[in-house]
């Protein structure tokens, strides 16, 4: 099977600090490490390599410092690694990110299977994995838990996995070319080997940097410019809450609690 | 495409910086100056204005004009022929966006005999329902609901559409924005129309609920977020004139590319913390497990789940998935309770975006009371049996 992996450096938000005094995150020192559910799906793509042959080809868009997700990716065992990097694609929204993507995963050309996590930790939108699909125009299968089998040789050419709904799972046959996204349920990375993260860090092995050219895009289709969404603004959630402090007897604290909350615009409020 | 700074203009305010989305102008001494995070999105020119020390060679990209964008849609989810909540949910934002806007609000479901459910839908404020019924609809399957939506929004112009952040919404919402050419916002908490441009404000948490963004979709119609369950009310109200309009799609089996083998129903596995609006938290000051009782029938009659802190799956008394902070969760829920804990950073930082909290302690200097919405300075075995006899007693007396 030819393999691609979407992986992305993401900044390691469940260590995150904030700042006492006003609640902002402190950014400075945050360590960047590759998102979570992107060592399940670099896991899962070198997995199915090891069983049916093929290749696998990590490919991630961001800044030139996102090729250590790139070196962490071959040290796992991708066989190459491709960063897609331009300041053109700065400030890309999921719209034009997925773009960039899907048109390196065109130049790259054969494969059967793309992997990615289910969501960045930093922006949360879970949106890249069906948007690539789409441009691609090939199937797709959201949350990912299980992949059950590959039925490459006869007819079929598919792929059945298990998707994790709210309520339990389902089994589904997915057509060949699918792309996949997945959660952490899937597998238990591995560490990277030495060996291969040394022959990566000293460029022995291939990863190539891609800029708008390389991939055929024009700057006002990607990046900021290339973007449906923009940002208007950002802002802390408001830490500093009014205060209030409920005083009498327990009977009377009790109460007078219930009846703030009664008064809240929360989805219990009308239930009290 | 870049944004300098012409720095004899620069008087320092800083007001660049203020309304930098992405962090990119610090102060270089008493300047401004323009960082390698900067993404040429033009914030910082417009806040300049009484200066015009930032300046760039960005052209404005134009608006098209929308006119013919017209509605507020909701996208009704269904699953074995039950209306989701959020549903509902999104139909009440629905009809205040559609106020504002001066437009209509209308509802589209699709599935293989989901009829019956289009009355539910005008009685809490669709005016207009479009109804899709085929059998290849019977289970959701991403590529045949795009390929109906698609159709839909292409032929009838929505200005807005919304969807519920389910499992289905947010497998389907990125497929049918990437096929209709728009931008999509995930998972969004606040939504309002801007008075000025009548663009809609989307707001949703990022880093973790850590940072929140304002997201606009100015180019493109139509306007689409899916919106996280349970943020929305739901507001019963029959428009007058409903009207179901049906919408005839030809499906091939073949342009699905996916079959659903089965689908297996199971227990919820273990709770999810992040998941609940309502959470009880507790910590060194609950006695054990006695203590943990209580505040899980507390939880229960609140509809919520049960947390702690780290002393407490320390201890062994709840599992690891329950603890709230640093080396938690991070966790948003409309209502925070926190039981005999004390406030140290290590666990705020895991439940600072509660949108309210309640503290119980009996130490009026614990730091967690700086954080409270509501603070109740006593011990949680007397506060919280009473909470108890009235939530099940439906009041004080
Ligand atoms: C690297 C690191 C990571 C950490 N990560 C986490 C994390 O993810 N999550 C986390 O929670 N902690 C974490 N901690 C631990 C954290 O620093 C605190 O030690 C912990 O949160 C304190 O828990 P507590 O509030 O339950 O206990 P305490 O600090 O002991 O507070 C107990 C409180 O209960 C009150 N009390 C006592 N009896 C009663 C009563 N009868 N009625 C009412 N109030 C009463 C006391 O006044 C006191 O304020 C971390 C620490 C480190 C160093
Ligand atoms: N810049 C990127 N480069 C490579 N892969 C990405 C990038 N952004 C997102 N992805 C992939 O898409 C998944 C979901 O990301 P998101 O939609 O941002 O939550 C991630 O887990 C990655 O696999």
């Amino acid at each position: 099977m030819n393999i691609i992996v979407l992986v992305k450096q993401v900044p390691n938000t469940t260590n995150i600090k904030l700042d006492p005094k006003t609640g902002n995150l402190i950014r400075e020192g945050l360590e960047s490490i590759m998102n979570p559910d992107d060592l399940h799906a670099l896991e899962a793509g070198v997995k199915i390599k090891e069983e049916t042959g093929g290749r696998v080809i990590a490919v991630s868009m961001g800044p030139p410092q996102a090729v250590d997700v790139l070196t962490q990716a071959m040290g796992m065992g991708a066989d190459r690694a491709i960063l897609l990097s331009d300041r053109a694609f700065s400030g890309a929204d999921t719209w034009a990110t997925s773009y960039t993507l899907s048109k390196a995963i065109e130049k790259i050309k054969d494969y059967d299977l793309i992997l990615c996590g289910h969501q960045a930790i930093d922006g949360d939108t879970a949106q890249i994995g069906p948007q690539v699909a789409d441009w691609l125009d090939i199937a797709q299968a959201t949350y990912v838990r299980e992949i059950e089998s590959i039925n490459q040789n006869n007819a079929e050419n598919e792929i059945i996995v298990k998707r994790r709904l709210e309520d339990g799972f389902e089994r589904v046959a997915c057509k060949i070319p699918v792309l996949l996204t997945i959660i952490s349920e899937l597998n238990d990375p591995r560490y990277p080997h030495m060996g291969q993260l040394i022959s990566a860090c000293e460029q022995k092995a291939p990863i190539q940097v891609w800029n708008a050219a390389d991939i055929g895009v024009k700057t006002i289709e990607v990046g900021l410019e290339g973007s449906n969404t923009h940002v208007i603004k950002t802002f802390t959630p408001n830490f500093k809450r009014q205060n209030e402090l409920l005083e009498g007897s327990t009977k009377e604290v009790v109460s007078n609690l219930i009846d703030r909350l009664k008064k809240s615009d929360t989805s219990i409020s009308h239930r009290l | 495409m870049t944004i300098w700074i012409i720095e004899d203009k620069c008087d320092g305010c800083q007001r660049c910086i203020k309304v930098c989305p992405y962090e990119g102008i610090e102060m270089k001494g008493n300047i401004a100056s323009i960082t390698d995070r900067c993404t040429s999105c033009g914030a910082c020119i417009e806040a300049c204005k009484k200066n015009h020390a930032i300046e760039s060679d960005i052209e404005p990209r134009p608006v098209p004009d929308f006119s013919d964008r017209q509605g507020v849609w909701v996208f009704a989810e269904q699953n074995q022929e039950k209306l989701a909540r959020v549903s509902l949910e999104l139909l009440g934002k629905a009809q205040e966006l559609a106020k504002a806007l001066g437009q209509e609000v209308s509802a589209l479901i699709c599935g293989k005999d989901v009829s019956h459910l289009v009355e539910t839908l005008h009685d809490h404020g669709a005016k207009n329902v479009y109804l899709i019924e085929d059998d290849a609809l019977e289970n959701f399957r991403t590529i045949a609901y795009a390929n109906v939506i698609e159709d839909l929004v292409l032929t009838h112009k929505p200005n807005i559409l919304l969807m519920g952040a389910t499992g289905l919404g947010r497998d389907l919402a990125p497929r049918v924005s990437r096929r209709v050419g728009t931008g999509l916002t995930a998972d969004c908490t606040q939504i309002t129309i801007d008075p000025e441009e009548k663009l809609m404000y989307q707001t949703r948490p990022a880093f973790g609920g850590n940072v929140m963004a304002t997201i606009a979709c100015r180019y493109t119609r139509p306007q689409m977020a899916t919106v996280r369950p349970g943020v929305m009310e739901a507001m019963p109200c029959k428009p007058e004139d409903t009207k179901i309009i049906r919408h005839e799609v030809s499906l091939k089996e073949q342009d699905i590319r996916t079959r659903i083998l089965e689908k297996i129903l199971e227990k919820k596995p273990g709770t999810d913390i992040s998941e609940a609006s309502v959470v009880v938290a507790g910590g060194r000051g609950v006695n054990g497990e006695k203590g943990f009782a209580m505040l899980r029938e507390l939880s229960n009659l609140l509809g919520g789940e049960l947390a702690c802190t780290r002393l407490i799956t320390e201890k062994g008394i709840l599992p690891h998935d329950v603890q709230v902070g640093q080396t938690g969760k991070t966790i948003r829920p409309e209502i925070y309770i926190a039981c005999g804990i004390s406030g140290a950073v290590q666990h705020t930082a895991g439940m600072m975006g509660s949108r309210y909290i309640i503290a119980i302690n009996n130490d009026p200097m614990a730091p967690i009371f700086k954080l409270a919405n509501w603070s109740i300075v006593g011990d949680v075995n007397e506060i919280v049996p009473e909470f108890i006899k009235q939530l099940s007693s439906g009041g004080a007396s």
